[in-house]
Order: structure tokens, then sequence, then C-alpha cells
């Protein structure tokens, strides 16, 4: 994992100091809150519909145990005792007192963590592939060109002020865990014909009220000038970006309008002058930043072997661990969407015993998905078993990973100001409806996700099954989606007509996994039967 | 009837205007008739709330109710969490936000 230089830790101490005063400063009535309020976003405090709300970043959604137990200790010292962990592999707590928030980073500086651009209209922090450097299938790890990306990205003078909030993601593997080409930059990185390293493009992806898949606007960038050309891209955006119209400033809109084309254009111009600048890191930095992903010290001739006589492992295992690059290895992921639970949302001792459990089995290191879940990437085989018994012993080992009880939803109406509906409800009762493990696991992998207003927080144009609440007439009402995916197959789901109630569109989800059954073939996902069937035939189910 | 809900500067709890000072409970929020303007350019200047609004209400026995579901969730807290509500022994107190 990366650490700190001297200057990271400098910047964050110093913003801490920054934000103490300013915080001071609020309290003494020396700023009002229309000054103040840009302040705090930029240290990602935000007034929700409860309380102040602090999210902190977790770059490329990466921790090792002892930042990992800091989380925990904010919960419990500071709010209610638990964290919510989100979409953008970050994580929440919703229970924040303004005077306590400069304390609240003094803590999280101590380990490396800061809340700086979780808000605003600046880079957002950069997420990537909860498996990366353990999965077989990568073609190199992009973790040390996520922390590139985030160091050139941390108070970037000319991006702090952008149209509109931007996001980046890097994968490194044809499969896309990522949600990468839904992001206004998507980096895949790849090798060319010559097997040189490089990164292939996307820009202009995004979810929100006009979701976008992002175009390929370049095959190959070299790796060694990824910067000069992210540069490049922003550039041409902060210009022309709509800072007019809120809800046209996203990098998406501007491609939509000027045409992809067009935008390739500038921004080849942009590239050409920015390679002349010199802005690229050296490759001694590039090899200090490499460094510190190395592989942890994996013990050869490690067992494959596991014994999967107790049933209820036997399904957790096959469930939720993944193919490890090393033999005797697995990756293992925590589900944190147990029966009726609030997807996402972790206790402080579940916190804690995770941040355990990472020392104790996977070399320290853990990962923040976007889809709500922990993941520990190292696990060796042998200790799969005592890791499952510790994890169940907590309510943390629900063997539902990608299954319909395993559901994205935001914090909704029960949190969040911006919110419509109440998205958390839907998520419990549908845990409820489809508990029985055995008929989740014949409806095999289904991504279901829930947003509580058009700000697709909760992904719901990425789902197999999507839900999109909305107000209407001041009841709550809910769209059903179908056809969306986040993975290397990225789709964008499509409303299948009117609203339902809560209830209703419950009932309807199980009408829609009803006939998927009825008409699937063999080996078909959901997703791949309502592509083959088709809308029409899943309306009539509906709809009659 | 209308009243007046904000947030408390340092905590952030919800506070409703009893006519005098800031409650956390609904249930002692008055009607400010015409007068919001005016109690909120003090109120908020004398720092003793953040960020306050006027909205709509209905008079019921067990006092206002506010007429959207959004302020109704702020007045009670978190149907998904009774426990951290303001009614956490009550467990029919979420019937009362929808």
């Amino acid at each position: 994992m990366y650490q700190y230089d001297q200057y990271d830790q400098k910047m964050v101490d110093t913003r801490v100091e920054e934000f103490r005063d300013q915080v001071n400063r609020r309290l003494a009535g020396e700023l009002t809150e229309d000054q103040f309020k840009p302040l705090r976003l930029m240290n990602g405090l935000y007034l929700q519909l409860h309380a102040y709300m602090l999210r902190v970043a977790i770059p490329y959604g990466t921790l090792n145990g002892k930042q990992m137990r800091m989380l925990g200790h904010i919960a419990r010292k500071y709010d209610r005792d638990y964290g919510h962990f989100t979409t953008r592999q970050n994580i929440q707590y919703n229970w924040i007192k303004l005077e306590d928030a400069p304390d609240i980073l003094a803590d999280l500086a101590s380990v490396e963590m800061h809340a700086i651009q979780t808000s605003g209209n600046c880079i957002r922090n950069i997420s990537s592939d909860q498996f990366a450097g353990a999965t077989a299938d990568e073609i190199a790890d992009p973790r040390p060109w996520a922390e590139i990306l985030r160091q050139w990205s941390s108070f970037h003078p000319e991006f702090s002020y952008l149209p509109r909030k931007f996001k980046i993601a890097v994968i490194a593997s044809d499969e896309d865990r990522a949600a990468m080409r839904l992001h206004d930059i998507g980096i895949q990185l790849i090798h060319n014909d010559a097997g040189e390293l490089g990164a292939k493009f996307f820009v202009g992806g995004g979810m929100g009220r006009t979701p976008m898949i992002a175009p390929e606007i370049r095959d190959f960038v070299p790796a060694d000038e990824l910067i000069s050309y992210a540069e490049a891209c922003l550039r041409v955006y902060n210009r022309y970006g709509r800072r007019d119209n809120k809800y046209k400033a996203r990098i998406k809109i501007l491609i939509h309008e000027l045409g992809a084309e067009e935008y390739i254009r500038q921004v080849e111009q942009e590239f050409t002058h920015m390679k002349e600048l010199g802005l690229n890191p050296p490759v001694e930095e590039l090899a200090r930043i490499t460094g510190y992903f190395a592989d942890p010290p994996f013990e050869d001739g490690a067992s494959d072997d596991i014994d999967l006589s107790d049933p209820d492992f036997a399904l957790w295992v096959d469930q939720n661990t993944a193919a490890h690059k090393q033999a005797g290895y697995a990756i293992a992921t925590i589900s944190l969407k147990p029966r009726s639970g609030i997807p996402g949302d972790a206790s402080s001792a579940q916190i804690d015993l995770m941040a355990d459990l990472a020392e104790q089995f996977s070399f320290d290191e853990l990962r923040v998905t976007h889809s709500q879940n922990i993941v520990l990437p190292h696990v060796k085989k042998s200790d799969l078993y005592t890791l499952w018994q510790k994890l169940d012993e907590a309510g943390l080992a629900p063997a539902n990973l990608d299954l319909i009880t395993d559901s994205i939803a935001c914090p909704g109406l029960d949190y969040c100001s911006l919110a419509n509906a109440r998205s958390i409800p839907l998520a419990q009762k549908i845990s409820e409806r489809f508990a029985d493990l055995g008929r989740q696991r014949e409806l095999g992998e289904l991504k279901l996700k829930i947003s509580g207003c058009i700000n697709a927080c909760g992904h719901h144009h990425a789902g197999h099954i999507g839900i999109l609440g909305v107000d209407r007439k001041g009841t709550e009402n809910y769209q059903l989606l179908l056809g969306g995916s986040a993975a290397e197959d990225t789709s964008l789901a499509k409303i299948t007509g009117p609203g339902f109630s809560e209830d209703g569109v419950i009932d309807a989800i199980e009408t829609v996994t009803d006939l998927y059954l009825e008409q699937r073939e063999d080996g078909e996902r959901f997703i791949d039967t309502y592509r083959r069937v088709g809308m029409e035939r899943f309306k009539e189910a509906i709809y009659g | 009837m209308k009243i007046l809900t904000g947030n408390d500067l340092k905590t952030g709890d919800v506070t409703w205007w009893t006519g005098q000072d800031w409650s956390r409970h609904v249930e002692d929020a008055v009607d400010v008739e015409d007068h919001a303007d005016t109690i909120l350019r003090e109120e908020e200047a004398a720092r003793r709330v953040n960020v306050p609004y006027v909205i709509e209400a209905e008079q019921t026995e067990d006092g206002p109710r506010p007429a959207h579901i959004k302020d109704r969730v702020r007045a009670l807290g978190p149907t998904v969490r009774p426990d951290l509500t303001l009614k956490p022994a009550d467990p029919e107190a979420g019937n009362w936000v929808i």
C-alpha cells in the first residue's frame, strides 16, 4: 500500500488546521453559512436531513487495518456507532457535530486519511477494481496508476473549480468490476501489439439524470503519458463545460453536444501541447510509487485444498470468494447485506473486526467495493474456514455476493436531503422477500440497484433490475428499470412503465424474476435472458 | 399552518421554532403565520439556527405534522433505524412519517 511521504502528510495536516480555524470562525459568527458552506464541502462535510454528514475518502477503495480501525473509532467516538460504505468506495458518517469535525479530520490524518475532494466540483476520489493486485485476470496492477492520478488530482490548482464534479476509474482487466465506462473518465490499462503498457481512455460516461456510457476516445495512450492525456481531457472540459447550467455541466453533456469526434480533436491538440510541458511523473517517481504495491510475501506452495464439509461454509466459498493470482490464496468478499440489513452499513465493532481479520488473514489489506461490500484480497485458502467462522459470528458472512439480495442502495430519504423517496426500506423488504438462499442462487447473478432520486447514487441505471424512487404528489413512488449493467457489457436500464408503490414494485420484481426463470436458456443470467427476450415480454408480464 | 425548521449550528440537530426558542421536537412548533421571514432573519443572524426555512404543516391532535414526507423524516429520524429516532420506544412511530 502507498504510504504518505512528508509532502502528503504536510498537505493533509495543514488542511486540518486550516479547517479548524474556519470552523471556529463559523461558530464565532465571523463567517456566514453562505461563506462557510463551500469551505466545509471542500472537506467532505455536508448538512443532511438529520445532522452534518462527513464523507471520508478511501483512495481507490484501499485501506489497511490501522486505517479501518480508525474508521471504527470515529463511528464510536463521534457518530452513533456505525458507518455507511458508499458506492464511491468511501465511507460516510451521518451524525457528525460541526464542533467535532476538525478533531475527526485530525484523527484521520494520523492514519494518512482525509475527506478532501469528497465533495465539490473537483476531481473526486479515484476509484478502481477492488480485486486489483490480487486477481489473475489483470494485465498490470491498476493501483499505482490510481495513486499517481490521486496525487496529480489532489489540490490540482487548475481543476479545483471545474464546471461540475469529476470521477475517474482505473481498471486493468477485461472484466470490469468498477463500472469504468460510467465514469467521467474510464481508464483501462492494456498492452499494445508491441507489448508496451498503456491505457485505453473512455470519456464522458456517468449516471445521474442523463445517463451515458463513455465512448472510447483513444485506443492507446503510452503509460508514461497517461497524466498528460488525462490533463488534456480535463483542460478541454474545463474550458468548454457548461458552467451556466448545473444540469448540463458534466463532461458527458459536453461530449454529447460537441460530438466525440470534435472533442477528440481538441483533446489531441491539447495533448500535443501538454507533452511539451513535461508534466508526466519522472521514471524514478513511477518506480517509487509502484514499489509500494509490490506483492505481499505469499507462501510458496500453499495448498489449494479447502475442506468444504461444512455446507454453509461451502456456500460462502462458492459465492463470496474469487480466484487469486497466487496458488493457495483466494479473494474473499465480506457482504454488508445481511437479511433485512441496511446495505453498506457496518457497526464500529464490525469495522474493528474486519480490521483485525485483515491483519490476521490478508496481509493487512482491505478494499471497499462500489457495491458497498468489503474485500480481503489475499486470504490463504487454508485460513478461509477460520475467517468465515469469525465473520459468521459477527453477522458478516451472508453468502449472497452478486445475488438479488446483494443490492446497492443509496441512503435515500432516510438520510439524504436530495432524495425523493426512501431506498433502504425497499432493499430490506426485497431482502426479506428473497431471503431463501436456495432461491437466490437459483436466480443466479442479479444486480439490483436502488436510488432514491434521479441523481442515481444507487446506480439504478446500471442495475440488471433498477429501481428509482420518485415523489408523486407527496407520496413515494418507484419506477422499475430493466437491462442495465455496470460490467464490461455496460448498458443502461430502461423504465418498464408506470411506477409502483413500495409493495407493488417488489411484486413486480417477483413477476420479472419468475418470467426469467421460465424463459431462461442454459447458462443464461438474468441480464442475458432479458437481452434475448426483450423488454416487451417483461412489460406484458408486469402490466398485463 | 406554517412552521419554521432548521438545524442547530453546532450539532446539526433538526430544530423547530417554538415561538421563543428552538426545540428538537416538532410537537413544540408554532404557527408563524406571516412572520416567517423576520424570525428567520433574526434567528439565523444570532446563530441560534442554521439554514432555516418555512414549511407547510397540518395541526393535529398530536401537534403539527409537516406536509411533506421529507420534513416528517427530519422530525422523527431515519425510519430504518427506530433506535436513532426521537421515539425509540414507540414501534409505531414510523407510521407517522408515512
